[in-house]
């Protein structure tokens, strides 16, 4: 796991300045981008982007790796869609419950899985999302190898026309900023605090007397949550749930862009995620070589680059500093 | 009850049979290595997928007959087994399990999709030898040969690797390492040499259930990703902690998922993955495991 510096910055005044002409920028990005880039590509980062951070609440913040993730992002994608298409349900409804589907899972999931630690607790998690997989792919509702396509963008509120491009992609930027304010504030909250304590030395928590497994399952929870916010969104910004959405590959897919951008870090699965869905949209041409990319970036992470892209810079900056 | 009759019992045991002997030996692999690396090496499957195309090809380019790539099959694979421990694996030992998990699915990754980009997704025909070809008349069912051949190839591997690690002088090296590597160097015994072998010995053994698999399912560069989530669930339910558990949670999942197949064949594909939530319920150390 990055070292807790990366993750706790300490508080100096210079500090202070930076971070805010990071967020200044951040906006004015965010703002820019889609009169530069394609719209759709950039909703997709964002959903991407939320789903990553979700992940990474689980796997920086309180040392569990998960396995099977997909099955938030994508058992929630199904409902939101289903929700909207059969039931006609407004676009902010559709995507709650596609939140409360995913806090569900992740509650479920994690009564299973927090029994068994370490690398046991990725196997388990990942046999557990293979049976939502197979779920999906047997139920009726779920419209098998085609998916819930041509999922209605309709927003409960008249002035939003969710059917053009940009406006879509800042319903999409306002969803994940909401989503990413939750996990901020619980990253910096003593719950937060706790869950780090817990990945740093699980015992020493139990005999400061937390209930561990209480804790584990609440970030299960809460990750499962913003994981289905996530799904719930791409449902409605790209209108199409499939078992793509479900399946294991997805699953590695965050955990490569968590890994990518830098492990504990805020900002790191962000930059993961633009990372990989831009490697996964510009080099469709390549085919199964994207795949076969895919691994050699999970290789070298692994090899040499643990800290991903945000926590060798922030390690950078670091030094900087202190020379 | 719904009804069924005898033959479709009968056959779908067998096939339980089958399935199961494949579990074994592969989470029998991932166990050994498991023991003394300390890492769910994810590249099983791929390795298992690896050893059956190796077969077809030494069949179709170079003509070299099942027999003979029941023993190359697995060895030319052992060395691509040795490559991976000596220049990737062998760099994170000292790092958390999770790396060693991240890594091997990456090297799973590359591998796969470079047998898919070169053969596709659909499968290759391999023909079984003529000495295993046909079936049995056993008067209510026909038995193929080559099935049961394959329990029985499964089952001596399994008890022989058993054998190997508890009876002998160097399982007794290995179970030695596995509980401290520190000392077992310092009675000058080269615990890396026997990491290396160990890895390419799981390895050889995915290989083997490939070779084995070929004539029954179709060499395809899918074939062993989804496997690999089943025994997994397997490895889970048995317990990392204990060889026979890895055998023995192998055969008898093999057999449930055969039953399943007759009274409730909707859940067949499931079945294992709910076993696994049952057993994590009230043994959560597995059915045979050490307490992880």
């Amino acid at each position: 796991m990055a070292s807790a510096s990366t993750a706790v910055p300490s508080r100096g005044a210079s500090h202070t300045a930076r971070r805010a002409a990071l967020v200044a920028a951040a906006a004015c990005v965010a703002l820019v981008a889609p009169f530069l880039l394609y719209p759709i590509f950039l909703i997709n980062v964002l959903c991407f982007a939320l789903f990553a951070c979700a992940f990474n609440l689980m796997m920086g913040f309180a040392g569990l790796l998960s396995f099977g993730h997909a099955a938030f992002f994508g058992g929630s994608a199904y409902v939101t869609a289903y929700a909207a298409k059969a039931w006609g349900w407004p676009a902010e409804l559709s995507i709650l419950a596609g939140l409360v589907t995913g806090g569900g899972l992740g509650v479920v999931f994690g009564w299973i899985s927090i029994r068994r630690q370490g690398i046991y607790f990725g196997m388990v998690t990942m046999a557990l999302a293979q049976l939502v997989y197979f779920a999906a792919l047997q139920a009726k509702f779920t419209g098998g190898e085609d998916g819930i396509q041509g999922v209605p963008q309709r927003s409960a509120l008249p002035m939003l026309d969710l059917t053009d491009n940009r406006v879509m992609y800042f319903y999409a930027l306002a969803v994940f900023l909401a989503g990413f304010a939750v996990i901020y504030r619980t990253v910096h909250s003593p719950f937060g605090h706790v869950l780090r304590a817990i990945r740093e030395n699980e015992g020493r928590a139990i005999s400061l007397g937390y209930d561990v497994p209480r804790f584990k399952l609440l970030a299960f929870a809460l990750s499962g949550a913003l994981s289905g916010l996530a799904g719930g969104l791409k449902a409605i910004a790209l209108q199409i749930a499939t078992l793509t959405d479900v399946e294991f590959t997805m699953s590695g897919e965050v955990v490569l862009m968590t890994l990518v951008g830098g492990v504990a870090t805020l900002t790191g699965p962000v930059v993961g995620a633009a990372v990989v869905v831009a490697m996964l949209t510009y080099l469709a041409a390549f085919g199964v070589w994207v795949k076969a990319l895919q691994g050699i970036i999970f290789i070298a992470c692994v090899l040499a680059f643990r800290r991903g892209i945000v926590g060798e810079i922030a390690a950078m900056l670091e030094r900087s500093r202190q020379t | 009850m719904p009804s069924f009759d005898i033959e479709v019992l009968l056959g779908q045991l067998l096939l339980g049979l089958i399935n199961g002997s494949f579990y074994a030996i592969l989470s029998l692999g991932l166990a050994v290595i498991f023991g003394l690396l300390n890492i769910i090496n994810f590249t099983h499957g791929a390795q298992y997928m690896m050893g059956a195309f190796t077969a077809w090809m030494l069949l179709n380019y170079l003509g070299i007959n099942y027999w003979a790539a029941l023993v190359l099959a697995p060895a030319i694979v052992a060395v691509f087994g040795v490559a991976i421990e000596r220049f990737l694996l062998r760099r994170i030992y000292e790092l958390d399990h999770i790396y060693g998990f991240l890594l091997t699915y990456g090297i799973a990754l590359v591998v796969e999709s470079a047998y898919r980009a070169q053969y596709g997704v659909s499968g290759q025909p391999y023909r079984p030898p003529p000495a295993l070809s046909g079936a049995i008349d056993l008067d209510y069912m026909l038995l193929p040969i080559y099935r049961l051949w394959v329990v029985g190839v499964s089952l001596v591997v399994c008890i022989a690797t058993w054998l190997l690690i508890e009876k002998t002088r160097l399982g007794a090296y290995l179970r030695a390492a596995t509980e401290n590597p520190v000392l077992v160097r310092t009675f000058g015994i080269n615990v890396p040499l026997m990491i290396t072998l160990t890895y390419a010995f799981g390895v050889a053994l995915a290989a083997l259930a490939g070779v084995l698999a070929a004539p029954l399912y179709q060499v395809s560069s899918i074939m062993g990703s989804n496997l690999m989530v089943v025994v997994f669930a397997v490895v889970v339910i048995g317990g990392m902690g204990s060889i026979p558990g890895a055998i023995l949670t192998g055969f008898g999942l093999g057999l449930v998922e055969g039953l399943t197949k007759v009274f409730y064949p909707p859940a067949a594909s499931t079945v294992i993955f709910v076993a696994m939530i049952l057993i994590l319920t009230f043994r959560p150390s597995g059915l045979m495991g050490r307490s992880a």
